[in-house]
């Protein structure tokens, strides 16, 4: 599904992934751990266009095509949906408002039919109570006033009713609860554990992970895969730190 | 100034006007509107059409008064609203206004709000969208007197520039002659914030809709909370879309 093969990317013109290679299959979760600075948000940028994340060499391909030359919008499009580290703020607009023109947008350009406005709602409903998130909070200006938690959690019912193929997801984790951290687990199972997805879960974490089980483990470092291997990678991370284990 | 004689550009308060358009509607009859000791009042100004207006407004509210004021100035010529507010003890005053514009127009908006005695409140938000090569001004005035402790002003001024060839002159102005005062200014000219069209963008929105959204957003600012918002709000919105 996701392939990337010798990825460098800048970001404000410094070199920060350094020939990253890294291949996603259909139906399978990957985690991806690694210090703070290695380079996990630059990659999730880049895969997702961000200005500013400049590719300087290698590719990514999305079930075969080049996602790198193409804009945001139809990376999304394309079946990519991310999930921010830091969800942004966006006063005077609201969730339901501009989740259902991104929705349609990425429908029209798949050929598809526009959700009508009661078919939005009942679908954004059920995502909603998926992460057990009021409604009513999708009635309100994006991220606006939302804690930590509740952005975290509004990420993963957009993701929800966008319905990608691949969900990179940076930090997901962060700045939840107990609670929620589960809620949110289950959430990632529910949308995205099927034959034809997958995920690339970035984590500092192995908490995470004991509730969305990955197939595969990786540590960046550097701006680059130093090490991959299964579920234990993580157990080993967490007990023995990236120094030890990625060395 | 005279009632008569037309300003010149040295007239603080015509800097940026269109001298030319605004010869034939001088001299202007100032729009008195007197607010009453405790009492209320609201005015909302559409000024679109296509031919060159100017107004002045005076409006002046007694000691524990409000007034609210919105304005939209989306006139496809020369606009220009000037108003003058003198507040009396305890008064309040709101101003929401909006200019668009496109194409070769001039909109303006002069505002002097006089603090006269203590405990006034004002507020004013004035948002701005240009493209084309459109000028659109903005001059404010407060001016706290002697004696008029407690007064708490408050100026959000921001434009947003479609085209490099479009122009924003914003002049916020304090003349401060007592103590314990709140003036806040806010004052920008800027581009949409780049983080948060990306945001919408990596949801699947294109470029061109997630500009549109996130200006919707900002013109509505304008008319928060006006007794017509929503009509206001459509009005300015409709004045957008010929812009975009
Ligand atoms: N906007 C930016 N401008 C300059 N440097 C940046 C910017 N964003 C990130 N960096 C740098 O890029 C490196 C990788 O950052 P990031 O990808 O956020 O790491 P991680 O997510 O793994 O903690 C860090 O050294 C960081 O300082
Ligand atoms: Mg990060």
């Amino acid at each position: 599904m996701l392939h990337i093969d010798n990825l460098s990317a800048t970001v404000a013109d410094k070199p920060i992934l350094k020939g990253l290679s890294l291949t996603v299959n259909a139906g399978e979760i990957h985690a991806i751990m690694g210090p703070n600075g290695a380079g996990k948000s630059t990659l999730a940028y880049t895969l997702g266009g961000r200005p500013g994340y400049d590719v300087t060499g290698g590719t990514a391909t999305l079930d075969g095509q080049d996602i790198l030359a193409l804009a945001p919008h139809e990376r999304a499009a394309a079946g990519l949906f991310l999930g921010f580290q830091y969800p942004v703020e966006i006063p005077g607009v609201s969730f339901v408002q501009f989740l259902r023109e991104s929705a349609n947008a990425q429908r029209k350009s798949r050929g598809e039919a526009p959700l009508s406005g009661g078919e939005f709602l009942k679908l954004a409903r059920e995502k909603a109570g998926l992460l057990r998130m009021d409604m009513d909070m999708l009635k309100r200006p994006v991220n606006v006033g939302f804690s930590g938690g509740e952005k975290k959690r509004a990420e993963m019912v957009q993701m929800g009713i966008l319905d990608p193929s691949l969900a990179v997801l940076d930090e997901t984790d962060s700045g939840l609860d107990i609670d929620a951290l589960r809620i949110v687990g289950e959430g990632i199972n529910a949308i995205m554990r099927k034959p034809d997805k997958a995920v690339l879960l970035i984590t500092h974490y192995q908490r995470l992970l004991d509730y969305v089980k990955p197939d595969f483990v990786h540590v960046l470092a550097g701006g680059r895969i130093v090490k991959s291997g299964g579920p234990e990678l993580a157990h080993q991370l967490e007990e023995h730190g990236y120094e030890a284990v990625a060395a | 100034m005279t009632a008569l004689a037309l300003p010149t550009r040295r007239d603080e308060a015509f800097r940026y006007a269109d001298l030319d358009a605004l010869a034939p509607l001088w001299p202007l009859a100032p729009e008195i509107i007197e607010v009453a000791a405790g009492a209320t009042g609201a005015l909302a100004i559409v000024a679109d059409g296509s031919a060159a207006q100017a107004r002045e407004l005076a409006i002046t509210v007694a000691d524990g008064g409000s007034f609210d004021l919105r304005v939209l100035n989306v006139g496809r010529a020369y606009g220009r609203i000037a108003v003058t507010v003198t507040l009396g003890k305890a008064a309040q005053f709101h101003i929401g206004a909006a200019q668009l514009g496109g194409g070769e127009q001039v909109l303006e908006l002069v505002t002097e709000v006089r603090h006269a005695a203590p405990d006034a409140v004002s507020r004013q938000v004035v948002r701005s969208v240009l493209g084309g090569h459109a000028t659109g001004t903005y001059l404010g005035k407060v001016a706290v007197a002697r004696g008029a402790d407690g007064t708490d002003a408050g100026q959000s001024v921001r434009a947003m520039l479609l085209t490099r060839t479009a122009t924003a002159n914003a002049r916020p102005e304090l003349e401060i002659y007592a103590d314990d005062v709140k003036c806040e200014h806010g004052c920008a000219v800027g581009e949409l914030d780049a983080a948060g069209l990306f945001y919408l963008e990596s949801r699947g929105l294109p470029p061109e809709l997630a500009k549109r959204l996130m200006l919707q957003a900002f013109i509505a600012e304008a008319f928060t909370g006006a007794a017509d918002e929503d009509v206001l709000t459509e009005a300015a919105l409709s004045a957008l879309e010929a812009l975009l």
